[in-house]
């Protein structure tokens, strides 16, 4: 781990001005950013410890918990919430069992709201592990679910 | 491509590209934004290739082009066949075969793929002549789908950089800047400040190095022209960034992109990589011995990092925390050093107006707002997308003649502009004039360009609930007025939504706004209350209706509804039930179902399920 961190921060001349980008990347090779991640950060960099917690805390791309296999965002930005996205995520919710921005204690599944993801003529969208799905809904959420192998109520004559 | 080194070696490399490029040679545009890329154009695209080789068309006669977002996101994936000009809708894979044989070998055209006219039944083939397009005036983002946003060629062919070559080529810094001013070119980002005088201040300003910064974080949830723009056509921000740099005298620039948009990132970094090769951007640009260039920061998902200060603290390194604003930016900003700041859009309007000069810029829109605006037209609407039109035209221009109108027959409420800062705007405006201040007269704003539309099944309640909620969410912590009084609002309009409001929570919400308003730090508080202002002015009516009749008139609010299944339209085909999560919905199949109030937890399954609309909500 050290290593890595040490690539990543070379990456960006070890300048503290590119704190935010350089805890994306450890972000992106860990999936979150694990407590030692963030000392070795601190250490290399020179940043107080307390000073990465308060970045890490502010912006959402970060998160201090590990994330599960599947993460599904739905975007809840005004114009997917016009088309009806809080139903969806209600049902998204009840189905995986864990509320919005939680992880599955299995880490089968994080599931997260995001405000807006720029592809609002098409809302409601979810984004599920990266793919994009337009046009979502109640029983479209539902297939997804199921395919990744969650059990659901589908209206299975239709 | 080698390295220019003059803004005469660029002409000539143009005129190279465009005499490469035959005309009449079929082209095929394919959009590669990331809404088509979500109805899945990369399917298409990657079919296409395919079948090419399959048919042996001759790929030296016809070539593919994935485009960035034409607009029309509606209908996509959109395919368009040049040189005809023959524009195909909601294409899938399965077409593909048949566009390639017919269209593109024999110029045929497929009229199930065209656009058909709603009303006349009438089909339309070129993108051109589709209403949609008719009245708008695409001159900002018309060119996405003419080029490969990853070809600086494509760019170049349709005449890209010739404002920075014009420029470089005997203009002088005040020259450029006096043009500027003289189109009255506004911010784009939402507050319309006059960009010409943003720009002359950071000149002026004493303090090196200085900044300039594109704002590409687009935090409007609902607008999504900047990522169109920087995705679609990333060389005329670029463009537009570079001559700003050489009026303002500044060496480096920075976009500060949303975390959000990994296309919008991807191409603009690529774009910044092809253009420094060329010569267009680094050190001697085009041989002038002017020397800038731009760096790419991506944000890391904060709405509040799009309000300058904010965002200068987050390409430090910082939390985004505002600050007071009794100094300008323009004099300490990023680095306490001076830093203009400029939004997506009004950057890619700069090669625009160099080109074409500013007095033809100004014959464009009203009095004080000139030029066009790009707006997301999203939400209740029958063609969503993004439209480009001219300053001064009217909102029911837009929402009818352009959008179509509202979906499946229903009535307008509102359409709502300027994000979480603007507000809602109800029927009796539609005719009103859509320009920087006609729209604040009316309590919103023109903001970034979201414009979103809302029907009768819209709780204006719920709607700024939303909004408090999000800005709640978003608002950084830091000062007490916008951090205590958003929430405060916020528990309220719950209350309400619930059932359980007074009629004196209102006069405590308008107090309450006016205060958040006077105290906050920065804008986000400053203008948090609108949504909720504006929609108690214009719809106080819903509210009461919340409070004194305990009922949602749309039938959103979940604690003031009921399901139930009208039983002149039920036929028993038993779909409530099969899809119902808390087997509330009952009954035999063939006779009427019913709903048992005490299981049912209003998930909208039923009613998206059901085929005869029989699920009433009250
Ligand atoms: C809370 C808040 C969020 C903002 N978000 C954005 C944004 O996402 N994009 C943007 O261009 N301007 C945004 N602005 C406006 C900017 O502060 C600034 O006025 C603008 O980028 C200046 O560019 P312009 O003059 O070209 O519009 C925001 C302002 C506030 C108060
Ligand atoms: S509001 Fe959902 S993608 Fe923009």
């Amino acid at each position: 781990m050290e290593a890595k961190i040490q690539t990543i921060i070379d990456k960006y001349g070890a300048d503290k001005g590119f704190l935010v980008p350089i805890l994306q990347d450890v972000q992106k090779e860990f999936k979150y950013l694990p407590r030692e991640a963030l000392t070795h950060v601190s250490v290399y960099l020179g940043v107080p410890i307390s000073r990465l917690f308060e970045v890490a805390t502010f912006y959402k791309a970060f998160s201090l918990t590990p994330r599960g296999k599947h993460e599904l965002s739905l975007c809840l930005g005004t114009a997917c919430h016009v088309r009806g996205a809080p139903l969806i995520g209600d049902n998204i919710e009840r189905t995986l069992g864990i509320k919005a921005g939680e992880t599955s204690s299995d880490l089968e599944f994080t599931f997260e709201t995001v405000n807006c993801l720029g592809a609002c003529a098409l809302g409601p969208i979810l984004v599920v592990d990266g793919e994009y799905h337009g046009n979502i809904s109640i029983t479209k959420s539902n297939k997804i679910l199921k395919k990744l192998g969650k059990k659901v109520q589908i209206d299975e004559e239709n | 491509m080698k390295r220019i080194k003059s803004p005469q070696e660029l002409e000539k490399l143009r005129k190279e590209i465009q005499a490469e490029r035959d005309p009449n040679k079929s082209c095929i545009a394919i959009c590669a934004g990331t809404g088509c890329l979500a109805l899945g154009s990369d399917k298409i695209i990657a079919a296409f290739k395919k079948e090419i080789k399959k048919q042996g068309v001759d790929t030296a006669v016809t070539t593919i082009r994935e485009t960035g977002c034409p607009g029309f996101c509606e209908q996509g994936p959109i395919v368009v066949i040049y040189p005809e000009e023959i524009c195909y809708l909601r294409v899938t894979v399965k077409d593909v075969p048949e566009i390639l044989s017919k269209t593109v070998v024999n110029k045929e055209v497929i009229e199930r793929l065209v656009y058909k006219d709603p009303a006349s039944g009438e089909r339309i083939v070129k993108d051109s002549e589709i209403p949609f397009y008719r009245k708008q005036k695409r001159y900002v983002i018309g060119n996405n789908i003419n080029i490969d946003p990853k070809s600086l060629e494509d760019y170049i062919a349709t005449g890209g950089y010739a404002a920075l070559a014009k420029v470089l080529n005997g203009m002088s810094p005040e020259s450029v800047i006096e043009e500027i001013i003289k189109a009255n070119l506004r911010g784009r980002g939402g507050g319309g400040f006059p960009a010409g005088w943003k720009w002359e201040a950071t000149r002026k300003a004493k303090g090196e190095p200085k900044y300039l910064i594109c704002n590409a974080d687009e935090g409007d949830p609902g607008a999504f022209m900047d990522r169109a723009l920087l995705e679609g056509s990333p060389h005329s921000v670029l463009e537009g960034m570079i001559i700003g740099a050489y009026a303002i005298g500044c060496g480096q620039g920075y976009i500060y992109v949303r975390n959000e948009y990994p296309l919008a990132v991807e191409n603009a970094t690529l774009a910044l990589e092809k253009a420094r090769s060329l010569g267009l951007l680094g050190d001697d640009i085009l041989g002038s011995g002017f020397n800038f260039d731009i760096k790419i920061n991506r944000g890391g998902g904060a709405f509040v990092c799009g309000e300058s200060s904010a965002l200068f603290a987050s390409i430090e390194g910082r939390t985004g925390e505002p600050r007071a604003k009794y100094v300008h930016a323009t004099d300490r900003g990023l680095y306490d050093k001076p830093t203009d700041l400029n939004n997506v859009e009004t950057w890619a309007n700069v090669p625009l107006i160099i080109n074409k000069g500013a007095d033809w810029y100004r014959t464009i829109g009203t009095e004080n707002s000139k030029g066009t605006k790009i707006f997301a037209l999203v939400g209740k609407i029958n063609n969503t997308g993004l439209v480009e039109v001219p300053m001064g035209i009217t909102l029911r221009e837009i929402i009818y003649d352009i959008g179509g109108g509202i979906p499946h027959g229903r009535k307008f409420k509102a359409v709502q502009t300027g994000g979480p800062s603007g507000g809602c705007i109800p029927e009796q405006f539609l005719d009103m004039t859509v320009d920087f201040d006609e729209l604040a007269k009316i309590g919103s704003m023109m903001g970034s360009g979201g414009m979103i539309v809302m029907d009768d099944h819209n709780c204006m309640v719920d709607v700024a609930r939303y909004f408090l909620k999000f800005l709640e969410e978003e608002s950084c912590g830091k000062c007490t007025p916008c951090r205590e009084g958003v929430y405060q609002m916020r528990m309220i309009l719950d209350k309400i939504t619930e059932g359980k409001g007074t009629m004196e929570d209102l006069d405590t919400i308008e107090w309450m706004g006016q205060a958040i308003i006077d105290g906050s730090l920065c804008a986000l508080g400053g203008t948090a209350p609108n949504p909720v202002l504006s929609t108690l002015k214009y719809f106080r009516h819903e509210y009461e209706a919340h409070i004194k009749d305990k009922k949602c008139p749309a039938g959103v609010c979940k604690a003031l509804i009921t399901y139930t299944i009208d039983p002149e339209k039920c036929t028993g085909c038993d779909v409530c039930a099969r899809v119902c999560p808390t087997d509330a919905a009952t009954g035999k199949k063939k006779e009427v179902y019913t709903i048992d109030q005490e299981k049912c937890i209003k998930c909208g399954a039923c009613i998206e399920g059901c085929n005869f609309d029989a699920v009433i909500v009250s």
